[in-house]
């Protein structure tokens, strides 16, 4: 019995979120499994099959989420031209398990949350796939790389299609594991190894919220599948609510890298730069996002939840933005800028039905245009011997132009440019801010500030001023395996705005997150638009001031630098609380434990082992003889006893 | 009659166990003879379970005969499904353990077919003890299955086996005489209730006063607990695990450990149920407490052999604690968590032991990257621990995850504290990963070789045995879960309902 039940009144059904109602799958729908089915086939080839497919593994890898998003698309056509209430469907494969009063189906769920999730993972995943053939080509253990990615894209579509909390839970993790691999892939590297250590430990913190969450579930309602959670949630009482969504926000701050979860992200960047584009900016650490989206059953009766997210998002916009700004490493820049910017999506699933569609929008956009900066950095690293340090670039933008034009429309799009699909998604979370409270909207115009600034900041380090390179760097274009990729990308991030034409999303998602509340503005929507861009110009302007071509870029970091910045550069000190509260007293704890268990609890065992023994020179005789002979004794008798037994029965 | 299914699986090993003894001394003898026994036995085993067992049916397969008439004493077999579900543990694992232990019998104290032989003997009598369903049978095959576990350790491990085996003997024995004790106490309240039986089926039926209940349960309990083995009885594990040779540590923390957790099913739940109900506050501690101080123990360790068997205390912990809340979902996790830990601990041993045989180490600081030149040497060891860990996709993650949520219905602060372990989990796995495979190679270690077939072949079954239960873990949980209600239904506790009646759309 579930104190937490007890307490509180059940809410009203009126208040709820959507309840999920699929209809069974058919036509095209069935062969939903296929959509997984086939990178899970990639990655068991590529893993188990090993250096007999070193030949075709990079092809077979790339063929499989190809396969997957053209199946995908076809049934998201078809899913469009449903009516809006039959845009819910669901195949159940087999019965994971069946316990008393407990069961989980495999299940898959396709509707126009997890429709968008698909496209995307296995759409920017193909892209991936396919420009890592050309940066890993030099790569001896590229098929691995290969069979890691499709294991990555296995997972991430079950966590996305899974019709079931535990079953979430499975792609959760398995996501997790696929990260763990590929930011270790260069395992040899001891930065490398250790980070991906601190990732998948700092994401089961993370899962502690989940496993708690599917708990009490199973109490609560004796089921964790959506469709049972959701129908059950309004009849159970806001202290229920309340606790679920804040566990399930645990699990959303270690997968997303939200404070106080953020500290994983920076140091994944050891991983090689695909993987980074894909999973550590694109798609994984998004699915944070994910979870509050679809959880709005579960949030829409829990305000106090809620609040905390938006909260987490707002902290994390932020942080993440200040972090940016203070990096040399390329790579850690783009990182901090994609915590900011998952900030801004958990910041708008925290609002509610006003952000909901806002949040996905901007995943979208995000998936683009960050995928296109990570992919052009690789191209970056590509063209300079992997080196990571801006401070050592400079004038790129004539050694790798198609790079630089492409990275440039991510950047155009990060940081909202009018016209690109930044602009519109980053508006609109803005402006859904406001009209829930002016601390939010202040907030995430700030953020946006900064992000013109540090993203203003790259650009001009890498593709601008005066050439910096190292004596050995001869700057080149990457082929085209990889270029290609990154035109695309940069399309997307140019037109992805065209999925809030005629409110588009937003009446797409419909279905699962309930319509739009529209909040009125103190001012109208178009003057602050005109706010926004103002501000955004603002924190270019102050990057050009201070990197623009005619400033001096210093060739190693300036050391006499303000707190602010100091801070900024140990990623607001994250690693050093951890270290401070868990690491270091952790590892006196098990080193105290350690010394208890040989000393005291052993120790007092053998004294009293000694003491039933007599004296110690009877235990030293125990050694010697006597206990063996006993042992040999009993064992006769009881062969004997056993024999009688049966000689006794057969006569 | 019919065909004494149990009985010819129990005997088989012993049979081959006897054959060795008296074959040619040699291992091209010993090894392959062992390996044939042991898997006619498997193959009778699952021949039995798929064709002779229902999974709804109670106690099935049995066989009973008088034994001793004056105690009460039946020869009486059978299983339900947590003792099927053990017996398969045990002939499972054995036949990979023979292969993976090829050659770890020949520089013994003695000859290799004596090592073979020992296997085989511990293979029968744990059948036997799975079987068993006559109290007393089941005392002396518990007791009889020390004896070929201490002559592998002290016969054939590493340094510091004398010590090891005599501590484990010591533990054992101690914990036996208490259970013989209640032994003996059965037997007064039988023959002062109509006449003396050691039949399960009659003394689960006995009408037994509470203070009895509950020294006799205590008994066995203890008993139970220092096979499991659990905190703070559990010091003599890790000793035995680092002198033991790898399969027979499989042997000992894989199968015969589960007497423990088994027998606090089978003895004290059926038995004593309100003893069992009263002592379970303490006992959900006392779990509690070895998942998350076997954890963090394990975190400590420098020797692989002595951290895989504190992670066991941790699991343990986790079995006694689905066992004790009385839930359908914690007995039944539980039960399968047996399984899966059998299997995850096997490959966790066995890997780990063909590292230790190509270095001669077990200290985790001899080692560094290894995986540059043992990539499949390094996979293995990186499915088993994952599966250590409970990662979603293998076997042990279904089994913790039921033994949380069932913990969780009746005590969310137990719920809560267990949970941590798999945080901690994470920890001594992935640190342990780390430190051996990854990173720089060490200077002064010299390539390592990768497996070879046999190792391969050894090993290939459990992961193979691990990722398919993770997906289809029902077709074990099937058979477990009848059983377990009908556990908890002598136990009388009732079942949590969930606080809101969810009447699901009916998906096809």
């Amino acid at each position: 019995m579930s104190p937490l039940a007890l307490s509180g009144t059940p809410l009203a059904s009126g208040e709820a979120g959507v309840p999920v109602v699929p209809t069974a799958v058919d036509g095209v729908f069935s062969l939903l499994w296929l959509v997984v089915a086939l990178p899970a086939l990639g990655a068991l080839v590529l893993l188990v099959g090993g250096r007999r497919t070193d030949r075709w593994g990079h092809l077979l890898g790339c063929a499989m989420p190809i396969g997957s998003f053209l199946l995908a698309l076809v049934m998201f056509v078809q899913l469009l031209g449903r009516d809006h209430e039959d845009r819910q469907v669901a195949q159940t494969l087999w019965t994971w398990l069946d316990v008393g009063d407990y069961t989980v189906q495999m299940g898959l769920l396709f509707d126009p949350l997890s429709a968008l999730f698909v496209l995307l993972i296995t759409g920017v995943g193909s892209l991936i796939h396919i420009y890592s053939v050309g940066y890993m080509a030099h790569d001896d253990r590229r098929r691995r790389f290969f069979g890691y990615l499709n294991l990555f894209v296995t997972a991430m579509l079950v966590l996305v299609l899974a019709d079931d909390y535990l079953a979430v839970f499975l792609g959760w993790e398995g996501v997790g594991l696929a990260s763990y691999l590929l930011i270790g892939f260069w395992a040899h590297k001891d930065s490398a190894a250790t980070a991906a250590n601190k990732a998948f430990v700092v994401n089961r913190v993370g899962d502690l919220g989940m496993s708690l969450a599917v708990m009490l579930m199973v109490a609560t309602f004796g089921t964790s599948s959506f469709v049972g959670v959701s129908a059950g949630m309004p009849e159970t009482s806001e202290a229920v609510a309340t606790v679920l969504g804040l566990l399930l926000l645990l699990a959303a701050c270690g997968k997303s890298a939200q404070v106080p979860l953020q500290s994983w992200l920076l140091d994944a960047m050891e991983g090689p730069t695909p993987v980074s584009a894909l999973i550590h900016a694109a798609t994984m650490v998004t699915a944070g996002v994910y979870l509050v989206v679809r959880s709005n059953f579960v949030y829409e009766l829990a305000p106090v939840a809620q609040t905390a997210v938006v909260i987490v998002g707002l902290v994390t916009l932020l942080v993440g933005a200040v972090i940016g700004c203070a990096k040399d490493d390329i790579k850690k820049a783009l990182a901090g800028s994609t915590m900011s910017q998952i900030g801004y999506m958990m910041l708008a699933a925290g609002i509610g039905p006003a952000g909901y569609a806002f949040a996905i929008f901007h995943l979208l956009t995000h998936g683009f245009f960050k995928a296109n900066m990570f992919l052009g950095a690789g191209s970056v690293m590509h063209a300079t011997n992997d080196d990571v340090d801006m401070r050592h670039y400079g004038a790129l933008r004539k050694a790798a132009p198609i790079t630089f034009a492409t990275f440039a429309f991510g950047y155009l799009a990060i940081i909202g440019f009018p016209g690109f699909s930044g602009f519109f998604s980053k508006d609109h979370i803005i402006e859904a801010a406001f009209g829930e409270n002016w601390v939010y909207g202040v907030g995430a115009l700030l953020g946006a500030g900064i992000t013109a600034f540090y993203m203003t900041r790259v650009m001009l380090m890498t593709f601008f001023g005066e050439r910096r390179w190292r004596p050995d760097v001869h700057p080149h274009e990457s082929p085209a395996v990889m270029t290609t990729p990154l035109v695309v990308l940069a399309a997307g991030s140019l037109v992805g705005g065209v999925l809030i034409l005629g409110d588009w999303i937003v009446e797409w998602l419909e279905p699962v997150v309930g319509p739009e509340e529209h909040h009125e503005l103190f001012v109208p929507a178009i003057v602050l638009t005109g706010l926004i861009v103002l501000t955004v110009l603002a924190g270019v302007a102050v990057a050009w001031s201070r990197y623009g071509p005619s400033q001096t870029i210093a060739d190693t970091a300036p050391t006499r630098v303000s707190a602010a910045t100091r801070a900024a550069r140990a990623d607001l000190y994250g690693d050093a609380l951890n270290e401070a509260v868990f690491m270091r007293p952790g590892q006196k704890l098990t080193a105290a434990l350690v010394y208890v268990d040989d000393v005291l609890i052993d120790g007092t065992v053998n004294a009293l082992a000694a003491l039933v023994g007599g004296t110690s020179g009877t235990a030293r005789r125990l050694q010697t003889g006597f206990v063996r002979s006993y042992a040999l004794t009993m064992l006769g008798g009881a062969l004997l006893a056993i024999a009688a037994t049966l000689a006794v029965t057969l006569s | 009659m019919s065909f004494p299914w149990l009985s010819v699986i129990a005997a088989l090993p012993l049979i081959g166990a006897v054959a060795l003894a008296l074959a040619p001394r040699s291992r091209r003898i010993a090894a392959p003879l062992a390996l044939a026994v042991s898997v006619l036995a498997l193959a009778l085993g699952l021949v039995a379970a798929l064709t002779q067992f229902d999974p709804g049916g109670g106690f099935q397969l049995t066989e009973q005969h008088v034994w001793i008439a004056s105690l009460g004493a039946y020869y009486a077999m059978g299983v339900d499904g947590i003792g099927l579900t053990l017996v398969l543990l045990t002939l499972v694992l054995t036949p990979i353990v023979i292969l993976a232990s090829w050659h770890d019998g020949d520089e013994g104290r003695w000859s290799t077919n004596a090592f073979f032989a020992w296997i085989l003997a511990l293979e029968g009598l744990a059948v036997g003890v799975f079987a068993a369903t006559d109290v007393f049978l089941f005392y002396v095959l518990f007791e009889a299955t020390l004896v070929p576990i201490y002559f592998l350790i002290g016969g054939f491990g590493g340094a510091r086996r004398n010590y090891a085996a005599v501590k484990f003997l010591l533990f054992s024995l101690l914990g036996g005489l208490l259970m013989l004790a209640s032994v003996v106490g059965l037997y007064v309240v039988a023959a002062d209730n109509g006449g003396p039986t050691y039949l399960l089926s009659e003394l689960s039926q006995l009408p037994m006063d509470e203070t009895t209940g509950r020294w006799l349960f205590l008994g066995f309990f203890i008993a139970f607990a220092v096979k499991a083995p659990m905190f703070p009885v559990h010091t003599w594990l890790p000793d035995a695990a680092q002198a033991a040779t790898p399969g027979t540590s499989v042997l000992l923390v894989s199968i015969l450990d589960k007497i423990g957790t088994f027998g606090m099913i089978r003895f004290c739940l059926g038995l004593f149920p309100e003893a069992s109900q009263w002592a379970s506050p303490v006992i959900i501690v006392l779990a509690v407490v070895s998942v998350l101080y076997g954890a963090l123990l394990a975190i400590g360790q420098d020797d692989m052999r002595r951290l895989i068997a504190y992670t066991s205390v941790s699991h343990f912990g986790f079995i006694v604690l689905g066992i004790f809340v009385f839930t359908s979902q914690g007995g039944s996790g539980s039960t399968l968590y047996m399984f899966n830990h059998g299997m995850s601990t096997a490959a966790l041993f066995l890997v780990t032991g063909m590292l230790i045989h190509r270095h001669g180490s077990a200290r985790i600081s001899d080692y560094g990257g290894v995986q540059r030149s043992a990539p499949v040497l390094a996979g293995f060891f990186l499915v088993a621990g994952l599966s250590s860990l409970s990662l979603p996709g293998l076997s042990p993650f279904v089994s913790e995850f039921l033994v949380l949520a069932g913990t969780f219905r009746r005590s969310e602060v137990a719920a809560v504290a267990a949970v941590l372990g798999i945080v901690l989990a994470a920890l001594y796995i992935l640190l342990m990963y780390k430190r051996t495979m990854n990173g720089p190679v060490r200077d002064s270690l010299p390539a390592t070789r990768d497996l070879g077939t046999r190792e391969r072949l050894a090993l290939a079954p459990l992961i193979a045995v691990i990722v398919v239960l993770g997906f289809f873990p029902q077709v074990l949980l099937d058979v477990i879960d009848p059983a377990v209600g009908a556990t908890l239904d002598v136990v009388g506790v009732e079942q949590p309902a969930p606080d809101v009646m969810v009447s699901e759309g009916s998906l096809p």
